[in-house]
């Protein structure tokens, strides 16, 4: 990336409705800026796929994600530099990023930085989670918006949320089989989520979700379940659910989204436990700035409220940062962009309570696998919990759980709840791991290509 | 009502948990309090290198004693702490470097120092199959070795508390005064007093002698070191670079460990540290050009460690100079980790009898004193 | 287990594991190897046991494969270009292949 500046005013970091909205709203008000994405092209999850999806036909993906492709052109057209397949793996409170574009390294200075990393699924640990054949429904929303591509065998999903029944509308649609779907929500989560269903019904996703469940509940079989296991040899054959047998090919699973905060914690923004949503998520003030002088985070990643409250996220966040920076520009008012953001989070209590994943899928027992990298059973974190391991740092040196390649991401909720259960103390009481950079790995080649003056070099000699 | 003990032991790294183990196992009672949990600064991050060679002649014998002790370290302390030993060679990469280092084998041998051996560059080809040809010889340590730092750490507390000692964490010591003929500690969970007093507090450990009235020129450093991930077995000793800045070792999981000395920022008070890439990045181009192997290495994680360094490179170890009872054990410069067993049981034989026969004459707290060594 | 729902778009050739496969332009690498029905990618170093994507989104590590030479790439966030050799990780990453 030859016109990669040094500095710039702005920099953001995830190409998602919160990156996007902010970087367009900061180049417009003339804010020199630059937005990294990891993946080949913007969206975010979201909107994956927005600016070169095969499957033309909008029925199949719905208007919700076609709305997408407006944010991703006003972001293009805004003069900000959008670099696509850029690695962001470090950030500090120097304002300091690294990232690697093309095999090279860079140190980027910014005087303001938006982190919109968003969220990533919240870890399913069932008994075979790790056999070929068994996925996120993430995952495969992101095979079919991006590459057109449907599942082709026996499928079976699990799980609960919205994003479970918007996958299985859209498979559905683009004609695509779906066997079963379990469904893991329990029965008495209505009691809690009742009391704000009158919140809900006034947000545009009440109507919206009812008509999905109709959709898909008229093709496809929905049967509670309590127990999901997925069974092969080397590849998925057969799911196991509340001990009645369904042969598959794949498994998809969904339980929620969680902030992907790896990126922020590792710069040192302050996180804190979110009983509603079983989470961690930054303390933020109204304008989304952190507890990091100069980094703000928008979007899923500051809070799981859904994308249209990303890209409101997004606004107020950078708007922020031009009135820090040129006070004098013409900016928006934040007023209304506050009110819609309202709109968009009432009706989240009802669905965070109808939704919420039970503990049994949430903390796994015995053989299931807590850390599917260095593959540490739950039995062993329970185990290591029990005589006294009080918290995740600790668990890492003695099982390695957390110490793989995915820093943490998908085995960091599992173990602090395991701990947590295990010492009858609370997930907000025992922490999450001690992130740092690189919150993404790099080669030693990507490294070492990162340009050094030689003054700097002399600098850090002996 | 305050606690009471034979020993206060300030600080749980490698140093403070392993003189409550030896004291302990002198029948005293020990009370070592640490501000954070054992093993969560210096010693539990560090790279493990558990290493006689290129030392410092002050150090050699009581990283000779340590020796001893790392190679039944699972009696000591009932577990292996992942120490495995396939000596530490220090490589030269120029003619001059190998002449410095054969004057240096000469003189230890003069003085009955036997544990680095001059190497050629086949046998140095032979125990480091994989370094760059340009490299003509070296030295090598043959007994030294590598372990884990926490679990390690981890193991002395458990131990010491096993024997008697009382560890008691994230309490930190706020002042020591003298009240008659003990010590009296004031810390954030109650006052404990004591007759003896160590000081291993590591990167704080200057405040203390400072509250003592003597004051040591202790500078916070923060080491930094990368890990890769995991890659088939292709090396088997610890590898050091004097020139440029390297430690570089392969543990039995199959990833690498990077270090050699490259420096974060240290923040002491808030526990964190901030990385410096551009010196990161100097360390990813020596591995690049000493191991052309790892070219394709990819870097999992990066961090630092809060350590103490001292102005000559060496430890503060032996009796205060102005206070009766008390003992320091700190500013190992990072290079500590190694000397811990035997340090610490060095200082358990100093408490309890009066006298070494280590000597340590030439890392007395003094030698900061004007003249006096 | 996945099918493309059109055939429409570019064409090119990679190699996997030395044998040929078609992919579309717009493929990641990982998208390429499910829609060959390419069943596992890598083995886990620990025990060596089997692993195929599972997020796509590039935080579980799963798809780690070898590109052109280089290792541990994440197959879901490379593009397919033609040519591409792409070789699946048996257990340790091989340093120096």
């Amino acid at each position: 990336m030859t016109d990669l500046a040094s500095a710039y005013d702005l920099a953001v970091i995830g190409g998602g409705p919160a990156g996007l909205a902010a970087a367009s709203l900061a180049a417009r008000a003339g804010l020199s800026t630059v937005l990294f994405d990891e993946t080949p092209g913007v969206g975010g999850q979201i909107y994956r796929g927005i600016t070169s999806t095969p499957v033309t036909n909008r029925a199949v993906l719905g208007e919700d994600y076609w709305a997408g492709a407006a944010l991703a052109a006003e972001a293009t057209a805004s003069g900000a530099l959008i670099a696509t397949g850029a690695t962001v793996w470090s950030l500090d409170p120097s304002l300091q990023v690294g990232v690697s574009i093309a095999g090279r390294a860079r140190l980027i200075h910014a005087r303001r930085i938006i982190v919109a990393t968003g969220s990533l699924e919240r870890p399913f640990p069932i008994p075979g989670w790790t056999l070929p054949g068994v996925m996120t429904a993430g995952a495969a929303q992101t095979a079919l918006k991006a590459q057109g591509l449907v599942p082709s065998g026996r499928t079976v999903m699990a799980g609960s949320g919205p994003l479970l029944w918007l996958l299985a509308a859209q498979l559905l649609r683009a004609g695509a089989k779906v066997e079963a779907i379990l469904d893991t929500a329990p029965r008495l989560n209505w009691l809690r989520a009742l009391a704000h269903l009158p919140d809900f019904a006034l947000s545009p996703y009440w109507s919206k979700g009812l008509a999905l469940l109709r959709e898909v509940k008229a093709k496809v079989p929905v049967i509670r379940a309590s127990s999901v296991e997925a069974h092969g040899d080397g590849q998925l054959r057969e799911v196991v659910a509340d001990g009645r047998r369904q042969p598959a090919d794949l498994l998809l699973l969904h339980q929620g989204v969680v902030p992907n905060i790896n990126l922020a914690m590792a710069a040192g923004v302050e996180h804190r436990w979110n009983e509603r949503q079983l989470c961690f998520e930054p303390m933020l003030d109204q304008d989304f700035g952190s507890s990091v002088p100069g980094i703000a985070v928008a979007g899923d990643g500051a809070g799981i409220a859904g994308g249209t409250a990303a890209a409101e996220r997004g606004r107020l966040a950078a708007i922020a940062a031009v009135r820090a920076l040129k006070p004098d520009a013409a900016a928006p008012d934040p007023q209304a962009i506050r009110q819609a953001l309202q709109r968009e989070e009432m009706g989240r209590a009802f669905l965070d309570w109808l939704y919420r994943p039970p503990v049994a899928l949430r903390q796994p027992v015995g053989e299931t696998l807590a850390c599917r990298c260095e593959e540490v059973t739950a039995g062993q974190v329970r185990h290591m919990a029990r005589i006294g391991c009080e918290g995740p740092n600790q668990m890492k040196a003695f099982l390695r759980c957390g110490m793989g390649p995915c820093q943490g991401r998908l085995c960091g909720l599992t173990v602090t709840e395991l701990i947590a259960a295990e010492r009858e103390t609370s997930p907000a009481e025992v922490g999450y791991w001690r992130l740092r950079p690189p919150v993404k790995p790099i080669t030693l080649g990507e490294l070492a290509s990162l340009p050094i003056a030689e003054a700097e070099r002399k600098a850090v000699e002996r | 009502m305050a606690r009471t003990a034979d020993v206060l032991v300030i600080g749980g790294g490698i140093h403070g948990c392993s003189t409550a183990l030896h004291l302990a196992l002198r029948g005293l009672k020990p009370i070592l309090v640490e501000k954070d949990y054992a093993g969560r600064h210096a010693s539990g991050v560090n790279a493990g290198g558990v290493r006689q060679l290129a030392r410092h002649l002050a150090e050699i014998p009581l990283s000779i004693k340590s020796m001893e002790l790392w190679e039944h370290i699972e009696d000591l302390v009932g577990d292996d702490c992942g120490f495995d030993s396939h000596g530490t060679v220090l490589v030269a990469e120029t003619a001059a470097e190998l002449a410095d280092f054969r004057t240096r084998v000469d003189d230890l041998g003069l003085r009955g120092f036997t544990h680095e051996e001059l190497v050629d560059r086949t046998e140095l080809k032979r125990l480091v199959p994989s370094v760059s040809g340009h490299c003509l010889g070296g030295v090598v340590s043959r007994r030294d070795g590598a372990a884990d730092p926490f679990i390690t750490t981890q193991a002395f507390r458990r131990r010491a508390v096993e024997k008697g000692a009382e560890v008691i964490e994230g309490v930190t010591v706020t002042a020591l005064s003298r009240i008659g003929n003990v010590w009296r500690a004031e810390t954030s969970a109650g006052p404990i007093e004591a007759p003896k007093v160590v000081n291993a507090a590591g990167a704080w450990a200057d405040r203390i002698a400072a509250q003592l009235g003597e004051p040591v020129p202790l500078d916070v450093i923060a080491p930094m070191l990368m890990v890769t991930s995991a890659l088939p077995a292709f090396i088997q000793p610890v590898v050091i670079l004097r020139g440029r800045k390297l430690s570089f070792k392969q543990r039995a999981n199959g990833t690498v460990v990077i270090g050699g000395g490259y420096r974060a920022q240290p923040f002491r008070d808030e526990n964190r540290t901030m990385l410096d890439w551009r010196a990161l990045a100097q360390s990813a181009k020596t591995v690049w050009e000493m191991f052309p192997v790892m070219r394709e290495a990819t870097i999992v994680r990066a961090w630092a460690g809060i350590e103490a360094r001292m102005p000559d490179d060496i430890p503060v170890v032996g009796p205060s100079s102005t206070s009766e009872g008390v003992y320091h054990q700190f500013g190992f410069s990072a290079h500590g980790f190694q000397l811990g067993p035997g340090t610490g049981a060095m200082m358990a034989e100093l408490i309890a009898t009066g006298s070494t026969n280590v000597p340590i004459d030439g890392l007395s707290i003094r030698r900061f004193q004007g003249g006096h060594g | 287990m996945f099918r493309r729902l059109d055939e429409k778009g570019a064409t090119l050739l990679l190699k996997v594991d030395g044998q040929e496969i078609r992919a579309r332009d717009g493929d990641t690498v990982a998208a390429a190897l499910l829609a060959a029905g390419i069943k596992h990618i890598r083995t886990t170093p620990v025990s060596g046991k089997p692993r195929a994507p599972y997020c796509l989104m590039g935080v579980c590590f799963d798809c780690l494969v070898t590109i052109d030479g280089v290792g541990s790439r994440q197959a879901c966030l490379v593009p397919v270009r033609e040519g591409m050799s792409v070789e699946t990780q048996q257990g340790k990453r091989e340093a120096g292949r």
